[in-house]
Formats: C-alpha cells, structure tokens, sequence
C-alpha cells in the first residue's frame, strides 16, 4: 500500500508538515511509507494524502491534521479504509473529464528521486528522440498542432525550425519559467512537482535545434521549484543523463538555473533575453527574433514550462495522438488554474475545446456559497474579463480572443456579484503600470493615465467623459506599445467597459458601486431591528468607530470607519449592511 | 566598508567568470547576505569588476526583487495576486501595517519585521496569501494574520 503526501509549496502552506508528522508517528514500527510527492492539483482539498491500495484502487483523503493523520494511519494499520476526511464522490467529480499529460506525474511521483520518474517511463521519449533525430521530431511536434503555451499560441515547430536553420556555433534553449502571471500557478506546481518533464522536453528540443545548452529562468519567489530542478539536473548528471555523449549518441547537453528577478515583462522574451545578459529587462523590436539572434546573440529557442512539458508526450504517442484532442485550431490538452471566487480551485487539465461553463461548474463545483457567478477573468493583466453569459465559449485561442481576452497562460479567476468590475480593470491596470519598464511612451505613459482615471472613478470622483477617454487611451496603447506588455495592457478595461458598462457608469453618474466594494462609495450601519447588543463588533473593531450600550443596538461612525469588514465577519446577527448610492447618508 | 562584507563580495565575485553577464546573479548573492544592495557594496563591485555603477544600480532598481532599503529579520510579504485581491488581500495588507506601525518597504525599530506588497506567490487556491521568508501562509483572516505575528514575536522574545 501507498501513501501519496502533496508536497507542494501549497500543500506546505497547508500543513503538509504536520500531517506528515502525524503519519511518520502512526506508522513508527511498521513497513509503511509515506511518499512526497508534488501537487496533484486538488488545490481546495490540501494537505491531501492519496492511499493507493495494493490491488491499485486509490482514495483521497483531504483537509487533513495531525490528529486525523494519525487516525487514518491506524485505520490503515487495522486493515480499513476509513471514511472521515475521504474525498466525497461529488469532490472526486473534480477529476471527470481531465486529460493529464503537462500534470500527469505531479501528484505521482517523487519529484526529488530521478528513479520516481524513470519508472513512471521517463526518459524513454529522451532516447526515441535520439534515434529519430532532429528534421522527425520537428515533423512530429508539427503534425501535434502544439502551440507556444505562455499566452500567445505561436506553433512550437516554426520557432524549433527557425532556430534550427540559423547557422551557428553555438545555440540555446532557454525554458521560460518567470511565471508572472497574477493568478496563474501551472508552471509552479510542473516545476515543483514533475521537474523531470520539463527538463526532459528541453533537451528533446535541443536536439531538434542542435542547441547543447538549457537555461532555466525561473522566478526567485519559487523557491521550492528552484531546489528541486537543481537537485533533478543534480541526479541527472550523476545517471549520465547529462554532460558530454549522452546514451553514446554524441549528443550533449547542460542545464544552467538562473533566477528571475521580479519584473512582469520579462516573460516576453527579448525582455527574458535582456534579463538573460545581466541587464535591465526592457523588449527590443523583433525582428531579429531570438531564433535567429538570442542569448549571447547566438540562435535561442524559448519556449515556456507547459510547453516543454508536452514533448516527451507527443514524441512517445505520436503528433497525431496529440492532435486527436482539441479543436481544428489548438489540439491537445491545456491547464487552467482556478482560482478567485470558485468552491474547489486547483489545476484542470482539459482537452482544448471544452466550454468555461464545464471547467467552472462541472469540473470545480460552480461559486463559493453558491452565489451567482458574474464573469471568468482569463489572461490575467493581458486578458479580459468574459461575463457569465458568454461562458459557454468553448476554450481555444480564436475563441477566447474574439472575447477580448487571451487564452494566456491559462489562469482562470471566477468572480461573483461581491466583485467590482471597475476595481478589477484598476486592479490590472495598477499592475501593469508599475510593471511597465519604461521603454515606450504609449506604455508608460498611457497606463498611468489610465489608472489615475480609474483611481478618480472608484473614488467617486468620475466625470461622464471619463470612459470614452479610458477607450480612446486603450486602443492608442494597444496599437502603439513596443511590446506585448503593452499591446495587451488596456484588455482588462476594455473587456470590462465593453460588458459591465453600467457598472462604469453607476460609479460616476450615481456615485454607486454596485458590488459594493469600493470603500469611497459605500457605508456599514447597524440594522437597529437585528442587533443584539452584544458588543463583540465594537471590540473587534480596529479603529475604534462602533459605539454603543450593551444589549441595545450599536452605531457605527462613519467618519471613523475604513470599512474593513471586520464587523461584518464578527456579527452573529447579519446586522450589519452595506449601503451605496441610494440610502447613504 | 568592513572587510568582512569585502571577503564575502570577493567570494561571490569568484563563482562568476563574466561579470556583466552574470550581475543579477551576483546581486541575489549579496543580497542574500546582505538583506538589500547597499551604496558600499555596489561601489565595491565595480571597483573590482569595472562594472559601472549607475549600471549595476540600474539594474538593481529595475527589479522589484532587489531592495536598496534593509529589511527586517522577519520579511512580510502579502501577495497582491488577482485571487489574493478577489479574496480580500487589501485588507492584510491594512492589517499587517496596523499590527506594524510601519508602511510598506520600512522596517520596524527593532528590526524584527518589515513588509511589502508583492505580485503573485503562486499559492492562488489558498489565496489570501502572504510570505515570511521562505513559509507561505494561506487562507488568511485578519485574525490569523494577527496571530501569525504574534507568534513569532514571542518566539523572538518581544
């Protein structure tokens, strides 16, 4: 019997340690061992243990403790499977419909035993890409329609064959692992969980171009994804899976780590590139493109973490397998990381084609406390908001771009009524404006004025031209920024301006924020009727503004309060209520 | 600058064969001992490396992952992540100045904390999250937030 430990970052932050703690306790003595592995993307179950049976058959068993641990351990010890803590079958239909290649060994294997991965088949595409050599790969990673996973879609091949026919004595793979994206943690949970795959890829890919150098830039806040691809490159070298003539074919190839820095626009690639050389990440115009001049201005193909992931797949079952899955334009599968207002997050697999109506409510179980779900933010600071009556738009990249937003890399924030769409758009545009590097003017400039337009609306200080204004700037930026930071930079407010309008418009013309978010434009007041007098409110209360004489009803000052919704969440009555626009005094 | 910042600098100079490809690399290292980037070691870097100085701080100052400022033994940082900002981020980071006292990027007087707003951890499904050094905290309240803290001033003492 095993015993399947998540061992992510997240899982960690979830208390992985201490059920681990409970288990190794339980099982002091006897022969059972508890396995860590990486993240198996049941995010909202964590810390999860996966009990696979001798006879194969798996159980979940998620939300753990250490005292639940070790009463699980000692069921187990007693011969029964217990049924506390068990993922419910409603829980495990987050499993239903997912295809996992990127993510099938994350939750599987050891990511910190080379042998974990090569008894689960790794390395074996490795050698077949050996045999078939370079001009068949490519042609297998053509006919698989595989296309660039880190937000634009390019077709994989063209950027191998490009690099491939550039003349030259040295070329690079550089894997792009500067995983930016608010809201997007694939890459994270790859790296941390299957570090063996992407390496794997890399090299097949570096056959393909005829590079014998790999260059991972990885993003410094990943600290466990960092350990554990250098312990992977670590036990591959000593395996002879790295170095000089790897299996005796005269092929070699190296692995260099570099860490990220903290700057969003180096996930566009000549800024990567930049970052790459020791200097500031700022894009350059493309042409050259950095198949043809990259690192150390010699030929470079980058490609990102989920794209790596997908080549030892398609070398092993064929580009046509791959192709099987999908739709006419994007084949095979995608991850998605759910996140924000949704009752099970974690990370989907799916086949490309799949509707965003399947993901969020078939897969993930549909909104927290069943509230009404609003819009699905895809693309991050790139991409778009797309409201809830175009969610059954199945997932491709035409698709999803004719939205307004981006398919990016696959982040998915589901938000509900409690959501702001004006304070979204500031939300983004306050990061890619301080994310912009600077370069070019209509970046700089235009997504400041952006958002100090958006910051006076949210106060309440929007004047009617305003969002005529906010379209204007955008389509200027988009068509007139160096890099696609920029180009993309203005889709969060044009998305949102383009379907929750009357959100724009109740915040300037009736001062009202109709989710009720923006603290400048709403007030808390204690319902008379429903208060109890008990005073908890007031003493939770970390500014002092709610007054009053125990068992009769409280007030709040609203000069004093920040609207911090600590009252809110410390009143067993539902007493108090928030109020903007009409109503307020 | 006392020599034994110095002998440290040298150390990691050493592990680099080319030091203007290789600056942001060396920056991590100093930093890692150092806690921030400071005046002294930029000047000792180029005058050792011949690298410029208004290039090494342009490059510090470029990435928000190096600080010019000292941080505090105990580094906060609370994600600024979208699944962070749907799920209430705003308000830890409200929380963690008021238990502070300090605004974001200072240090508190006893150099125990400091604390900054950050881009996206990467822990999205456990949002609202923040670091401390190298831990991640998730699923934050304000209380727990609190209590987190707390914790760790009465294990220092305080």
């Amino acid at each position: 019997m095993r015993f399947l430990l998540g061992y992510g970052s997240c899982g960690i932050a979830s208390g992985a340690q201490t059920v681990l703690k409970g288990l190794e306790k339980a099982f002091e003595g006897t022969d059972y061992i508890v396995e860590k592995v990486g993240c198996n993307g049941l995010c909202f179950a964590e810390p999860i243990v996966e009990v696979v049976t001798d006879s194969g058959e798996s159980f979940l068993y998620g939300r753990l403790n250490e005292t639940t641990a070790i009463e699980l351990a000692e069921s187990v010890k007693k011969g029964e499977l217990p049924l506390n803590n068990r993922l419910s079958d409603e829980e495990m239909a987050f499993l239903n419909g997912q295809k996992r290649i990127v993510l099938s060994g994350c939750g599987k294997i050891d990511p910190e035993n080379i042998e974990s991965y090569i008894e689960n088949g790794g390395y074996t595409a490795l050698k077949t890409a050996l045999s078939m050599g370079a001009e068949k790969i490519i042609e297998e990673i053509k006919i698989s329609g595989l296309r660039g996973r880190g937000g634009a879609g390019f077709p994989t091949y063209i950027k191998w064959q490009s690099a491939r026919n550039s003349v030259a004595e040295e070329k690079y793979i550089v894997c792009n692992a500067d995983e930016g994206d608010p809201g997007a943690f694939m890459d994270r949970a790859v790296l941390e969980g299957d570090p063996h795959r992407v390496l794997e890829g890399m090299m097949i890919s570096g056959i393909a171009v005829g590079a014998s150098t790999g260059i991972i830039y990885v993003r410094a806040e990943y600290p466990l994804a960092v350990k554990r691809l250098k312990m992977a490159i670590e036990q591959m070298r000593e395996k002879g899976i790295l170095g000089d003539n790897i299996f005796d074919s005269g092929f070699s190839f190296d692995f260099r780590i570099m860490m990220g820095a903290g700057a969003f626009v180096c996930g566009e690639e000549t800024a990567l590139l930049a970052s790459l050389g020791g200097n500031r990440g700022m894009p350059v115009t493309k042409p050259p493109f950095p198949a043809q001049k990259g690192f150390r201005k010699q030929p470079t193909n980058i490609n990102n973490v989920e794209t790596f992931a997908n080549v030892s797949w398609i070398i092993e079952n064929g580009g046509a397998a791959f192709a099987s899955m999908g739709t006419d334009g994007s084949k095979g599968t995608k991850v998605f990381a759910l996140a924000g207002r949704v009752k099970r997050g974690g990370l989907v697999e799916v086949p490309m084609g799949l509707t965003i109506n399947e993901i969020v409510f078939d897969i993930c179980g549909g909104i927290k406390e069943d509230a009404e779900i609003k819009a699905v933010q895809m693309g991050g600071p790139s991409g778009g908001c797309i409201p809830k009556d175009m969610l059954d738009t199945p997932i491709d990249y035409e698709n999803i771009a004719k939205t307004g937003a981006i398919m990016g890399s696959g982040g998915m924030i589901v938000m509900d009524e409690k959501t702001c769409m004006v304070d979204m758009a500031k939300f983004f545009m306050d990061f890619t404006s301080k994310e912009s590097c600077g370069k070019c003017v209509p970046c700089r400039i235009g997504t400041t004025r952006m958002l100090e337009i958006l910051e006076r609306i949210v106060k309440g200080e929007g004047e009617e031209s305003d969002i005529e204004t906010l379209v204007d700037l955008g389509e200027s930026i988009k068509t007139g920024a160096l890099c696609g930071l920029g180009n993309s930079a203005p889709n969060p407010v044009l998305t949102t301006i383009k379907y929750f309008r009357n959100e724009y418009e109740a915040h300037i013309k009736e001062k009202c924020c109709p989710a009720k978010k923006c603290t400048a434009l709403i007030e808390y007041k204690i319902d008379a009727n429903k208060c109890k007098g008990c005073s908890l409110c007031s003493k939770k209360c970390p500014v002092e503004a709610i007054s009053g004489q125990i068992k009769s009803p409280y007030t709040i000052d609203a000069q004093k309060c920040i609207r911090c919704g600590e009252c809110i969440s410390t009143c067993k009555f539902g007493a108090i209520e928030v109020l903007s626009g009409e109503g307020m005094e | 600058m006392i020599s034994e910042l110095k002998n440290k600098i040298d150390a990691v100079l050493l592990k680099y064969d080319n030091p203007e490809e290789s600056l942001i690399a060396i920056l991590q290292d100093v930093q890692g001992f150092l806690g921030y980037i400071s005046r002294e070691a930029v000047e000792y870097i180029t005058e050792k490396t011949g690298v410029a100085s208004g290039r090494i701080m342009g490059v510090a100052s470029f990435y928000a992952g190096f600080r010019l400022k000292p941080v505090g033994k105990y580094r906060i940082m609370v994600c600024m992540g979208t699944a962070c900002h749907v799920n209430g981020s705003e308000r830890m980071g409200d929380t963690v100045k008021r238990v502070l006292g300090i605004d974001a990027g200072d240090v508190t007087d006893d150099g125990l904390f400091s604390w900054e707003e950050v881009a996206c951890l990467g822990c999205c499904s456990i949002s609202p999250a923040m670091m401390i050094n190298d831990t991640v905290y998730g699923n934050l309240t304000q209380d727990k937030v609190i209590s987190v803290i707390n914790s760790i001033k009465e294990e220092e003492g305080k």
